[in-house]
């Protein structure tokens, strides 16, 4: 198997705390890791250590095939790093910070200039291109950001929290843009705390707390493993929550758990689709008025709260 | 690996040229769009040259100077490459905040070309503060006396000068994430290395304990070598930092420019 980063028994330690205890990671060349761990879990200094901004106390680290700390001017030549602030100069236009990542990675005058006006124009920021980035909108300064992690055609981006604090319009742009730039045989590792952002994006989910992985697999696997398929039902009269938990008690693995505030039923059917199909007869017989009747799936935030044992931090 | 296509090279031992010119010309950048940051540097030595050459010359008398504007002179052009610490420190330290070293550290450029890069930018700032300090100083009556080349090898040590103090705060910036620490710092640096010198009394004329201090400030060496150079008065005062300024200045700026540039590298590396 190809892969872009492999990880093994990452260590890190600041002054007392232990802040990795261990990570083992491997992400293919071209898929997309996510990294999903509440605040403090030691997502950012994962993507740290991976992009060479810290030596880690142990362990092993390749990335795009170097080692991070015996390479890193390598590993540096092959990554693009977004971090949690979107690294721009604010005082310089839009183009004018992408020509100086240019110049600095030795493309040239012309060579630089003519990166950046791709690059404005993949984001569509030609437009805002020669204004100063203080006058950016939130998504368009991320836009930027990511664009700029991309000036030296790199293999593998880390990307930090990258849609922190944007609004829903661009946010679903700014993984569009991933998507996109996945399609074209881009390696990412992204760290989010919105379970949502991960199952969207990433073909493989890691999640770690306290410094050590806690679970890892694909969005389906985790979800799986935190349950089956429930149905839920919403009486109409929160009073008739007794009657329809005797009726569908007989359909259901173990005793459904109700909320009787919300007038809500959970339970898990015995047998699938004729078990759909026998509540909801069972529900008419007794003369129970259904507001809403579906049938759930764990969410990630459900593996999240399962794993972690507490609401996610966001 | 199957998209290796990149050959590898080996890392350049210093900053390359092109790096350091790419930051450098960042910072001249947002110069332009932001002068405040000229006016700064400017003002102060200005400030001090209008009080104490103007306001207060009379009242004061210098031993052995009849021109009390061109013996402070040498001390209020130090005195605005000290005030260019605490600027140089912020920019840095806006940097480290804002994310952008992380990004400059994730790039396969020399690890000192950032650095250097804002020490560059910042000694052509002052260089520009200079001018205008000179102007003015030419306006109230600072002359050199002493022809061409000594007066541009007095401006010649303002250069180096400044240089290595710019590297202290560099170091600042490095070291410091508070801005308004920095900057009381930085005003600090400015007011007190300027003050507690040579630069606007004789030696005999401060407090009695404070006489050693000014003697051994190396900012006192630097504005007496000035002085001397540009024929503002001859270099006054005993011991051996009056009488060897030279020896002062080479080791005390040497000392300065190593101990705080390797200092910033390995905190910039590190960061």
């Amino acid at each position: 198997m190809d892969l872009a980063i492999e990880v093994t028994g990452l260590r890190k330690t600041y002054d007392k705390t232990e802040a990795l205890r261990g990570i083992d990671l491997s992400v293919r060349t071209g898929s997309v890791l996510g990294l999903l761990g509440p605040n403090g879990a030691g997502k950012t200094t994962a993507v740290r250590a991976l992009a060479t901004l810290l030596v880690p106390d142990g362990g092993q680290a390749k990335v795009a095939g170097f080692d991070v700390v015996a390479q890193p001017r390598e590993v540096r030549r092959r990554i693009g790093l977004a971090g949690q602030n979107a690294a721009v100069d604010e005082l310089l236009t839009g183009r004018e910070n992408l020509v100086l990542l240019g110049r600095l990675l030795h493309l040239g005058g012309a060579g630089a200039r003519r990166r950046a006006q791709e690059l404005l124009e993949r984001f569509d920021l030609v437009a805002a291109g020669d204004r100063p980035v203080g006058t950016y909108s939130g998504g368009m300064r991320r836009r930027l950001d990511l664009a700029s992690c991309l000036v030296g055609h790199p293999q593998v981006l880390f990307l930090d929290e990258p849609t922190t604090g944007l609004d829903p319009a661009s946010r679903q742009s700014l993984w569009n843009t991933v998507r996109g730039l996945v399609a074209d045989g881009m390696t990412v590792l992204l760290t989010t705390q919105y379970l949502e952002e991960a199952d969207y994006l990433a073909d493989q989910i890691v999640v770690i707390a306290a410094g050590q992985v806690i679970a890892d697999g694909t969005p389906d696997e985790l979800k799986r493993k935190v349950g089956q398929e429930w149905l839920e039902v919403a009486v109409a009269l929160p009073d008739r929550v007794a009657a329809a938990v005797a009726v569908l008690a007989p359909l259901a693995v173990d005793e459904p758990s109700t909320d009787p505030v919300k007038g809500l039923v959970k339970l898990q059917l015995r047998d699938g689709m004729d078990g759909i199909a026998a509540a909801a007869v069972a529900l008419r017989d007794a003369g129970v008025d259904v507001a809403d009747f579906a049938l759930r799936r764990p969410t990630l935030d459900d593996v999240f709260f399962n794993l972690v044992g507490r609401q996610p931090q966001g | 690996m199957t998209t290796l296509d990149i050959p590898p090279s080996a890392a350049p031992p210093l900053a390359s040229v092109t790096e350091v010119l790419a930051i450098a010309g960042r910072r001249l950048r947002r110069l332009r769009r932001n002068p405040g940051r000229l006016v700064g540097i400017t003002l102060n030595p200005l400030i001090t040259m209008v009080a104490l050459g103007y306001l207060f010359s009379s009242a004061i008398q210098i031993p052995g100077s009849t021109n009390y504007i061109e013996f402070i002179f040498a001390g209020v052009v130090m005195q605005g490459a000290l005030a260019a610490v605490g600027p140089t420190a912020i920019a840095v330290a806006l940097d480290v905040q804002g994310g952008l070293v992380d990004r400059f550290r994730s790039l396969p450029i020399s690890r000192s070309a950032v650095l250097i890069g804002h020490v560059i930018a910042d000694l052509l700032i002052s260089m520009i503060g200079l001018v205008v300090v000179v102007a003015f100083g030419l306006l109230f009556g600072w002359r050199p006396h002493n022809g061409v080349l000594p007066t541009l090898a007095g401006f010649g040590l303002v250069v180096v000068f400044t240089f290595t103090v710019l590297w202290v705060g560099v170091l600042l910036g490095m070291a410091m994430s508070n801005l308004e620490t920095i900057e009381s710092v930085g005003g600090l640096v400015a007011v007190v290395f300027s003050f507690l010198s040579t630069g606007f009394l004789s030696v005999d004329k401060l407090p009695g304990w404070i006489q050693p201090i000014a003697q051994w400030n190396p900012v006192s060496s630097v504005i007496s070598a000035c002085r001397d150079l540009w024929g503002n008065g001859a270099p006054t005062g005993t011991g051996f930092p009056a009488e060897n300024p030279s020896l002062v200045i080479l080791v005390s700026l040497g000392l300065l420019f190593l101990v705080t540039s390797v200092l910033s590298v390995r905190r910039y590396r590190n960061a």
